[in-house]
């Protein structure tokens, strides 16, 4: 059998050991009535190379990104050095469990440390912790982590900008607690319009910069507005766009959480990915998931373990700060490397890859009668809305048929924004080629609607 | 040399390893961004060179114990073998560059690997309803949670709030139906190291929600009355839920919906070998009733005439617990595990993970006390009540273990037993691993007796010795550059 090592004497022996005649007598603790009779409905096994076969096969039935791809809308196409692969793909990092053993995991509390160094440096905050699931489910703990830190104020507001399986993340965590979540709508600029939202009753405001519409928000503002509200601020980030766009931190953010998947990892058809969670040093106690700090051992040699464990559930039970156990410590890894693989100058040089080929794209679909961009081409880092003269679904077809993906349908995310608007996204990766070859795809759909 | 430098302490300025081909574009007009929106001062990250990264990172790994180079018993955590393989898939360009919004026709084979390990998961559970969701063991939990709640409130029963848990169960229990908003209720263990029937059912009642259980239990148990604690539960009303991180031991041998299960989270990263890389990602599929299964959150993956297609239309839905529709790496390296195996391969495995752990608990319950020294499933819990004498602890018994090459076992969990030893061999393990491990286990009591110091002083043999850990919370540095 596959994985299993023990041969027909090695089990014979165990058995006697055990004073028991077959495998079946092991299992005696489970009344007859209960044991499932015949063999599951599954397929027999495989050897390696057949399921290597059937894996190439099952993987041909999918359209890679790599000839061209306008998709993003919380995902990116980014590149990372290849050396991030080898180094987190090390075994050493891969088959360890959680460090709970600190003196056998070194490694692993080291380079967490480190990550909660990074995450704090780009995002502006004082201490982050070792990773949380993804984006979506970080800013749900920050909102929890809010209402905690301000008992008796039940309303959350979410801009409706953040991405929209964020706000459904919050929704569905907050669905039995009693806080209530309000929609700050968007203006006509593609920005938040707080109004007169934030109050006294009001635990948490929610917004993301660039915002959902590509759009590049004011947060300053934002956090000043929470701030006099006496409500907790949360900022959704995109850690490649803070290579360059002010910190959430500067901006007086109090919580800064974001999807780490643009810091290498691939998009993998959603996962895994994983989440960043910053905040004040105040606020630590408060805080879900696993964290780093640093000690000594009894000769004074420095050394580190997870610590502020009474806030976790293995010790708090219900009354922990959150249920998360196993987070994603496997890709925050991946991502202390790429930003370690970065630099400061290494991340600002893609997210000025980013905005320029964004800049070049806008003015050349822009120029194609028909076309506008829904915000103006200076509200955006890496993504905007196009005006099409036709449904966005059929400008998709055509690019499909020239052998790219094209953007997303963002109607179906915003109806209000009909369903002629397209989302596309350019990253470091995205090539003049494929931008030309994408204007001259749209050319003619102009030209036709225009007829028409 | 120094060579237990912290990435900022290799720092030099004007190093980077990532540096981008030339820009085929018109250079960034920055000035076009709105005002206030550019950086003030850049990021504080280390800067290095590409080989002194992978020095950097290389040093670090070696200063892990893994399955990988060393036996890693611990408990409840199922660390068996993670094939090579299976990584190897995650990397094919067809499964790791697609993006979760391609047309769901250009991503079929993705879709099809999702639905092959629901499949695979409902005839091992015999629950039909699976979503691939949840990101970890404990989303699992607070999925089924809010998705029994909101059956309830569907059919008129919103005052159900109890989640009735066993005091053996693990923290994630009580801290999910917290976090869901529900209100979490414990149920004593009586002395058979099984749930105390007469505590469940003066508990039960009409606000009862659901019953949480791990079968089998966290002290390697199986639950003998699991059919009537089902029949309590549903007498009252409530629904049952079974804490799935066990699986292992009873794959193909028995299937949960036969005992009543109305909800289970499975633990991927353990029964179906995918691995736990310091700490997740994992993946905790839940699978439900056919009646619970409209109330699963959203995507959905359904057939249709054409093929497969992400559903994100479910009006019952509960919602979203995170982005997209799961950890598709995760599934992916679960599905290699299970072709690789087949239904024959998985009946082996629960035999084997079983017949390890026996094996291990008769060999060691003349040296270690075994608190419920019978028949076990895939672990089972020793403590150090014949050490007690000796001033040893558990801590103690599991700090010399990684001086004598091994993992230590899970400790002080289940809080039930004190000086908790909870050990968990899995059917990857070789009879001569397991009696190595066994010989250190004697050792260690005949230590226990005669050099009592070597166990307190250990481990000696690793980068740093025993941490002081009040430290690190009293004086908490968790941030390099904070605190420099
Ligand atoms: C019995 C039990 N339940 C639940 C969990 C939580 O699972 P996860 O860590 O995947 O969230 C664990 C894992 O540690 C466990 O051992």
């Amino acid at each position: 059998m596959p994985f299993i090592q023990n041969t027909d004497a090695d089990r014979a022996a165990m058995l006697a050991a055990v004073g028991v005649k077959t495998l079946e007598d092991l299992f005696e603790g489970i009344p007859a009535e209960l044991r499932h009779k015949g063999p599951l409905p599954i397929d027999a096994g495989l050897s390696e190379d057949e399921l290597w076969s059937e894996l190439q096969e099952l993987a041909s039935w999918n359209s890679t990104t790599t000839a061209g791809c306008f998709l993003g809308a919380g995902m990116y196409r980014h590149w990372w050095p290849r050396v991030v692969d080898a180094l987190q793909g090390r075994q050493e990092f891969v088959t360890a469990y959680t460090p709970y053993q600190p003196e056998a995991s070194q490694g692993t509390l080291t380079a967490f440390f480190e990550f909660q160094t990074m995450v704090a440096a780009l995002t502006g905050m004082e201490v982050a912790n070792a990773s949380m699931y993804d984006g979506s489910s970080a800013a749900a703990e920050a909102v929890v982590m809010a209402a905690n830190l301000t008992r008796g104020r039940d309303k959350v507001v979410v801009s409706r900008g953040v991405h929209p399986h964020t706000r459904r993340t919050i929704t569905t965590y907050l669905e039995w607690t009693g806080l209530e979540v309000v929609e700050a709508p968007l203006g006509a600029d593609g920005r938040t319009e707080l109004g007169g939202l934030l109050d006294d009753k009001t635990c948490a405001l929610v917004v993301q910069s660039p915002n959902t519409l590509g759009v590049i928000e004011d947060g300053a503002a934002q956090a000043a507005a929470a701030k006099q509200a006496g409500a907790i601020s949360v900022a959704c980030v995109y850690p490649i766009a803070l290579g360059l766009l002010e910190s959430p931190g500067a901006q007086g953010f109090d919580v800064a959480v974001g999807d780490g998947q643009s810091l290498g990892v691939p998009t993998a058809f959603g996962g895994p990915s994983f989440g960043l969670f910053a905040t004040r040093l105040a606020n630590v106690r408060r805080m879900p998931g696993r964290i780093v700090g640093q000690t000594v051992d009894g000769q004074g040699r420095r050394g580190f373990a997870l610590t502020f464990q009474t806030r976790e559930q293995h010790i708090r039970r219900a009354k922990a700060t959150s249920n998360i156990c196993t987070n994603n410590a496997l890709i925050a890894l991946r991502g202390a490397i790429y930003m370690a693989a970065a630099g400061p100058a290494g991340l600002r040089e893609v997210a000025e890859h980013c905005l320029a080929k964004t800049q070049y794209a806008a003015r050349e679909l822009e120029a194609l009668p028909g076309f506008s961009l829904r915000y103006g081409a200076g509200a955006s880092f890496n993504e905007f809305v196009l005006d099409c003269p036709v449904p966005a679904a059929q400008v998709n077809r055509a690019v499909d048929a020239a052998g790219m993906i094209g953007g997303f349908e963002i109607g179906r995310w915003y109806p209000e924004l009909g369903p002629n608007a397209l989302l596309l996204a350019f990253t470091e990766l995205t090539t003049r080629r494929e931008i030309d070859a994408l204007v001259r795809t749209l050319a003619p759909l102009a030209a036709a609607a225009t007829v028409a | 040399m120094n060579k237990d430098l912290l990435l900022y302490e290799k720092s030099q300025p004007g190093r980077r390893t990532l540096r981008l081909g030339r820009l085929d574009v018109p250079a960034a007009d920055l000035s076009a961004l709105p005002a206030g929106a550019l950086r003030r001062t850049p990021p504080d990250l280390p800067e290095l060179g590409e080989l002194e990264l992978v020095r950097h990172y290389v040093r670090l790994s070696k200063k892990n114990v893994s399955i990988a180079d060393s036996f890693y018993p611990l408990g409840s955590c199922t660390m068996k073998y993670n094939p090579v393989l299976n990584e190897a898939a995650t990397a094919i360009p067809g499964f790791n560059a697609i993006h979760p919004l391609q047309d769901s026709g250009r991503v079929q084979g993705a879709l099809a690997v999702m639905k092959r390990v629901a499949d695979a998961l409902a005839a091992v559970t015999g629950l039909p309803g699976v979503t691939l969701h949840p990101a970890a063991g404990a989303q699992g939990e607070l999925t089924a949670l809010l998705v029994a709640h909101r059956h309830f409130v569907e059919t008129g029963q919103k005052q159900r709030k109890m989640v009735l848990i066993p005091d053996s169960a693990h923290g994630t229990n009580p801290a999910s139906a917290s976090i869901a908003g529900l209100q979490a209720v414990e149920v004593a263990s009586g002395p058979d190291g099984l749930v105390d029937l007469d505590d469940l059912a003066a508990k039960l009642g009409e606000d009862t929600a659901v019953f949480m259980i791990t079968n089998p239990s966290t002290l390697g148990l199986f639950e003998t009355k699991i059919a009537k604690i089902s029949e309590m539960v549903h007498a009252a009303g409530g629904l049952v839920y079974m804490d799935g991180a066990n699986l292992n031991a009873i794959l193909g041998v028995a299937r949960p919906a036969d005992f009543g299960v109305d909800m289970m989270h499975i633990n991927l990263h353990k029964t179906f070998s995918t691995p736990h890389g310091g700490g997740g990602p994992g993946a905790g599929p839940i699978c439900v009733t056919q009646e619970l299964e409209r109330y699963l959150p959203s995507p959905r993956v359904v057939e249709e005439e054409g093929g497969l297609r992400l559903d994100y239309d479910t009006p019952y839905s509960i919602g979203m617990l995170r982005g997209w529709a799961g950890n598709f790496g995760v599934l992916l390296r679960a599905y290699c595990y299970i072709r690789r195996l087949g239904a024959e391969g998985l009946l082996r495995v629960a035999q084997n993970a079983v017949l390890n752990a026996n094996y291990l608990r008769v060999k060691l319950r003349g040296a270690f006390h075994v608190p419920y020294d019978r028949m076990c499933m895939h672990e089972f819990v020793c403590n150090t009540k014949n050490q007690r004498e000796q001033g040893i602890h558990a801590v103690d018994v599991a700090k010399r273990l990684i001086d004598l090459g091994h993992h230590p076992m899970t400790i002080y969990f289940p809080l039930v037993v004190s000086e908790a030893m909870m050990i968990e061999p899995t059917e990857t393990e070789a009879k001569e691993t397991l009696d190595a491990f066994v010989a250190d286990m004697l050792l260690i009591a005949e230590e226990a007796k005669h050099e009592p110091e070597k166990l307190h002083a250990a481990p000696v043999t690793t980068p740093v010795g025993r941490l002081d850990e009040g430290r690190a919370v009293k004086d908490p540095v968790l941030c390099y550059t904070c605190s420099h």
